[in-house]
């Protein structure tokens, strides 16, 4: 039963390599024009290395044996042209074939690139960035050794191959297809070791990836193996995967060793057959040494994009495959485009309606039931439950980052379905828990949502949100440079430039995920000022954390499992005395526990 | 060519793993040299094939020669596939040697190197790295030293046969290497160029994926298409280059080739009418002059390879000789079963390469079974404190005792066996929830794990998961709330079962339903058991109950004892106890009031 299913998973795979390699190759149409200009250099270097053998057997037959050396010296001006113009073909192969590869993975990367900005937010809910990371340098770099390698290679020598077997035949018909008689042996054994390769190599990039994605994770938790005293475990258990991952690959090797030479021990045949065969018609006066000298140099040529191919089997695999997981990625489905009807909405007030609204991440499973409630421009909302209640993603569903299964989203009374996403966007900011900045300078980052924002602009929104002290407290002020993830700065600094960078972009919809993470008291203290300045006269949806914003707000949803359970006001729900007073008192409790103490 | 000091011994040092797959090394080394004498007997055939067979009309020799030829080929067919099969053989030893040496230093370094380096570089060094110096040690040695036998090999034969017309074609020579030399001089420039312009392609790259939900937010997806585009056209633009350095010079050294052969028909061709030449004889030539190009070829090749390989042994052995700060002394004895004893004497502590230190005389005794709780503001040194415990670094003065044991003088697995630990972010593994919690004792019973998951208030949760204790977790399985990672890591910490418990009190972005249970079990994880407890305190609750307070500030104890003592006289307790509290306190205080 098991081979029978391996084998039918191979022929599956291989089913879907071909029409990997079709795609591929349909990825060339738009560099027709170079192909034709690639073709017409093929042709020539093919014409050069037909030509060059049956030069050198004329040289023999006319000039040598006959003793004419001004014949000799008249024939080493073609044989000159023909090496000249082979050069030539070669150089050319080499830039343009080159150039389309190059073009092409590059815009392979680009296709990536772009589809990764323009997926929905819940393709990196599934995809760790490492994995996104790997897809545009790992896979695309396979694929560059495929074609910068392979696809030059392997074209000339084919065209060549075509050139050699005219020149065979007209030379000699018999002696052609004696030397012909290895072929089918060639192609069967090229089959066989293609199949058996493809299971090895599978194996062997499998067991690599084991390595590398158990790594990963290793060296991450480090700390907590020391911590565990799971060293030697780990160390086992890393050698079991290492020691897999070198049978693997001794395997492939095994494999694709014996077919180099396997092929070469068929072409020397090849070459063996010609030459007794041939030796024994010049014997008996039928051939011309000349003509023998032709085509052994011929048959030693033309076996050589099969010895080629042998070799290169493994990184033909690899490139397929890679193109097989890149294919996977450009496939996934793009943020939904706006309606053909969807309309600019310039003059955003910032009123927020969710009119029973129901959403699930993945169908079946709702995280929102049937949510309804109005904010009025210009008040705060507060959104208070426990984790996976559901809070994030009501405040995903209002700049239109997911789109909701029934029910509608509001602003302004219109459909945010029916605004074009670039106008909606920007009548709304987004601060996030996790404070991302960009590399690059403060100043940059400041503007990053309004680019041509002016000096004086970007200071005054610094100013406004207390970043100003810090920047300018820095050597460089605007222009000190952060590097990756804002390093150089503190963490609660990062999120004051967040809070500056929302600010500029002036929006009439603040959403805020304010969750009170380690930075010191005094930090602690500007942020909250900082947030204050920033609600001011918009409309504000507050994942709450904070008593201080909670109290304030105009309206607090209490979430639970998807549903409004509670909504009031902060004294209206605590004299109701329900989920909500039950939450207050729990959160609280330290602070009333310390009063006691403290009395 | 740019090469680094101490690069090629580092690349000899790697050539020396080979000597534990000596064997297979040899083996391949033989298989060579039969390949390459296989290799050079063919011309001969072919010269005697024409010459005394189809010259004198003699069929006999020429099916000879030509079943020789066979003979030839399936004897350099055998030995080839020997060749590589035994190199990769030894190859992937020697891979598999560097990639567990590396695997092992990594997993025992102390933490101050994860401090100062960053993961991904180690995963590179462990597979990028090892792997360039693999092809070397296998393809590359093998590679060079058959080129250099057939070269040598090749050059002696075209002399022998005829000295005047190998002269004519060894002319080819030096104009082949000219080429080939400004070829890896110009593709070495080149290639340094684009290795930067990946880099800065690639830090876009990870940036934006970082980064996407802001970019979303700000609409700024055009822009940043914009960017990633200019770095890979600039990226296209250094491929090209070397694109061109190629289409250069390889057509060049294959025309300098072609001429020798050209050079060698005429010359050839005219000595055969003089008849100082058979015919054979320059059949058999032109055959020996393929042999020179293309070991020309692969030394020029593998001289690219070798200044990457070097570069990777490099850092392969920069990993391999970090000193071993923590290794345990020759004469570190096992730390009997502990009471829980700790005590820093005079303990001055300071990370590797900073300036300042971060603990300074730090004089603190912490009896068995009482909890002490650290408090002080970001910075002050509370993490370090309690890092020593564990060993993780090493004091640079003073002493960490448990129960009066030196912890420099007891076997880490001794002492990190003894310690239960429950850090701030918990790292699940890939596995199972019952792997998960049982990473620190993987011979614990079901009935072991349940109760410990149980006893951290996670069996809630576990129990409605489909598959429960075998619901697979971690970045290919189920997501889990920080909250509840929190509780599978106070899960690990008590199934250990440890005399001496080290926690970070700290339980941030969860919602207070989740912090308050979490908050039960870390409870219940204290008091159990009569354990001494270390814990970063973040919680009023925490520290009043606490036996020992110990306020930290800038590396120094500034105060310690009860909550009652410390709020009597340390002013920087009260503060820190009003700071923690700043905004919440006063509103918490009126709403209680306002609720009555």
């Amino acid at each position: 039963m098991r081979p029978g299913l391996e084998s039918f998973a191979d022929h599956e795979s291989a089913a879907n390599q071909r029409a990997v390699a079709r795609r591929l190759i349909g990825e060339m149409r738009p560099y027709f024009r170079k192909w034709i200009l690639v073709l017409l250099l093929v042709v020539m270097s093919a014409i050069a290395q037909a030509g060059a053998p049956w030069l050198i057997g004329r040289a023999v037959d006319d000039a040598m044996l006959t003793g004419d050396s001004r014949k000799l010296a008249l024939l080493m001006l073609p044989l000159l042209g023909l090496y000249a113009l082979n050069a030539l073909a070669m150089r050319g192969q080499i830039r343009v074939v080159g150039v389309i590869g190059q073009s092409l993975l590059a815009d392979l990367r680009e296709r990536l690139f772009s589809r990764f900005l323009r997926a929905p937010l819940r393709f990196f809910d599934r995809q760790p960035t490492g994995d996104l990371m790997s897809r545009v340098i790992n896979d695309v770099e396979t694929l560059n050794q495929f074609f910068s390698q392979i696809l030059s290679q392997t074209i000339g020598s084919f065209f060549a191959l075509s050139g050699i077997i005219i020149a065979m035949l007209l030379l000699d018909v018999r002696l052609a297809l004696v030397s012909f008689a290895v072929i089918p042996v060639m192609l069967l054994t090229t089959s066989y070791f293609g199949r058996r390769a493809r299971v090895v190599y599978r194996k062997a990039r499998e067991t690599t990836g084991d390595v590398t994605a158990g790594l990963q994770e290793e060296i991450a938790g480090v700390r907590e193996a020391q911590a565990f005293n799971r060293t030697d475990q780990n160390i086992s258990r890393f050698r079991a995967r290492n020691a897999a991952n070198r049978d693997a690959n001794v395997q492939a090797v095994g494999v694709s060793s014996a077919f180099a030479p396997a092929i070469d021990v068929l072409s020397t045949i090849a070459t063996a057959v010609v030459i007794a065969y041939g030796g024994y018609q010049v014997v008996q006066g039928n051939l011309k040494i000349g003509v023998l000298t032709s085509f052994v140099l011929y048959v030693q040529q033309f076996f050589r994009p099969l010895q080629m191919l042998s070799t290169m089997y493994a990184q033909v695999q690899a490139g397929l495959a890679g193109a097989e997981r890149i294919y996977a990625m450009t496939d996934e489905p793009m943020e939904p485009v706006d309606m053909a009807t969807a309309t600019r909405l310039d003059d955003m007030r910032g009123e927020i309606e969710f009119r029973n609204v129901r959403f699930a991440y993945e169908p079946g499973n709702d995280v929102l039931r049937d949510v309804s409630f109005t904010v009025a421009a210009g008040q705060t909302l507060a959104l208070v439950g426990k984790t996976g209640a559901g809070k994030t993603t009501i405040a995903n569903l209002i700049p239109r980052f997911y789109d909701v299964d029934d029910g509608a989203v509001r602003i302004d009374g219109h459909d945010v379905r029916e605004i074009t996403r670039e106008s909606l966007r920007a009548g709304v900011a987004v601060v996030l828990q996790e404070p991302f900045l960009f590399a690059g300078s403060i100043a940059d980052n400041i503007a990053y949502g309004r680019p041509d924002a002016t000096r004086e602009e970007v200071e005054a929104a610094a100013e406004a949100t207390g970043a100003a002290r810090f920047i300018r407290d820095l050597p460089e002020g605007y222009e000190t440079q952060l590097g990756e993830g804002g390093g150089s700065i503190s963490r609660g600094q990062r999120q004051l430039l967040t809070f500056a960078r929302a600010i500029l972009s002036d929006p009439r919809i603040l959403i805020l995920d304010e969750a009170t993470s380690n930075v010191d008291t005094r930090t602690e203290r500007l942020i909250q000022q900082a947030l204050a300045t920033l609600m001011a006269g918009r409309t504000s949806i507050v994942i709450a954390h904070r008593l201080s914003t909670i109290r304030t707000a105009d309206l607090i949803l209490v979430i639970d499992s998807g549903r409004i359970i509670e909504r009031g006001t902060h004294a209206e729900l605590l004299n109701a005395n329900g989920a909500y007073a039950a939450l207050y008192r729990q959160q609280f409790r330290d602070e009333e526990a310390a009063e006691v103490a403290a009395d | 060519m740019s090469f680094q000091p101490g690069a090629g011994r580092a690349l000899m040092r790697s050539l020396g793993y080979l000597r534990h797959y000596r064997l297979d090394a040899l083996g391949a080394l033989v298989a060579l040299i039969v390949v390459s004498l296989a290799n050079l007997a063919v011309p001969q055939a072919l010269r005697i094939a024409v010459d005394r067979g189809v010259e004198h009309g003699d069929s006999t020799i020429v099916v000879l020669a030509a079943l020789a030829l066979v003979g030839l080929a399936l004897v350099r067919g055998l030995g080839s596939f020997l060749q590589g099969y035994l190199s990769e053989r030894a190859s992937q030893g020697v891979a598999y040697d560097l990639r567990e040496a590396l695997f092992a230093r990594i997993e025992r370094l102390s933490f101050a190197y994860f401090d100062r380096v960053e993961a991904g570089q180690l995963i590179s060094r462990i597979t990028n790295d090892v792997e360039q110096v693999r092809q070397f040690a296998g393809t590359g040695v093998i590679q060079i030293t058959s080129a250099l036998l057939m070269l040598l090999g090749t050059t002696a034969l075209l002399l022998l046969i005829n000295w005047r017309l190998a002269l004519v074609a060894l002319t080819t020579i030096p104009i082949i290497l000219l080429v080939l030399l400004h070829f890896v001089r110009s593709v070495f420039s080149v290639f340094g160029k684009l290795q930067i312009a990946i880099g800065k392609l690639n830090a876009v790259l990870q940036e934006d994926l970082v980064g996407m939900r802001v970019i979303r937010v700000f609409g700024q997806e055009r822009r940043e298409e914009q960017r990633y585009s200019a770095a890979n056209r600039d990226l296209l633009g250094r491929n090209v280059e070397a694109l061109n350095a190629f289409g250069n010079n390889f057509p060049l050294i294959f025309l300098t080739a072609n001429l020798g052969m050209l050079a060698v028909v005429w010359y050839g061709g005219r000595e055969v009418i003089g008849g100082s030449l058979s015919v054979g004889e320059l059949v058999a030539f032109t055959a020996y002059l393929n042999y020179l190009l293309f070991p020309i070829l692969t030394i020029g090749f593998q001289m690219a390879t070798i200044s990457r390989a070097q570069a990777s042994a490099l850092r392969v052995f920069d990993v391999l000789d970090e000193p071993d700060d923590l290794a345990e002394r020759p004469d570190a004895h096992v730390l009997p079963q502990i009471d829980g004893r700790i005590e820093f004497r005079g303990v001055h502590f300071r990370y590797p390469g900073a300036e300042q230190e971060t603990l300074s005389g730090i004089d603190l005794t912490i009896e068995p079974g009482q909890t002490a709780a650290i408090i002080g503001t970001t910075g002050s040194g509370k993490s370090s404190l309690v890092s020593l415990i564990s060993r993780f670094y090493d004091v640079n003065d003073g002493a960490v005792l448990i129960d009066g044991h030196d912890v420099r003088e007891v076997t880490l697995s001794s002492l990190r066996g003894q310690i239960g630990i429950v850090m701030q972010e918990t790292l699940l593994f890939s596995g199972t929830i019952r792997d998960n919690i049982a990473y620190g004792r993987p011979d614990a019973s079901d009935a072991e794990i349940e109760a410990a998951a149980h006893a951290a208030q996670a069996a809630e949760f576990i129990d409605v998961l489909p598959e429960r204790y075998n619901t697979v977790v971690g970045e290919r399985g189920l997501g889990l709330s920080g909250g509840q990672r929190q509780r599978i890591a106070i899960a690990r910490a008590l199934l250990v079962d440890p005399r001496i418990l080290i926690l970070d009190d700290s339980t941030s972005s969860v919602d207070t339903r989740t912090e308050a249970a979490i908050q039960d079990a870390l409870d219940r994880l204290m008091r159990a058991g009569g354990r001494t407890v270390v814990v970063i305190a973040q919680r009023i609750s925490t520290v009043r109950d606490a036996d020992l307070i110990v306020v930290l500030d800038g590396g120094k104890i500034v105060a310690r004892g009860t909550h009652a003592e410390l709020l009597e006289d340390s002013p920087i307790y009260n503060e820190i106890i009003q700071s923690q509290l700043v905004d919440d306190r006063q509103p918490s205080s009126s709403a209680v009031g306002g609720g009555q």
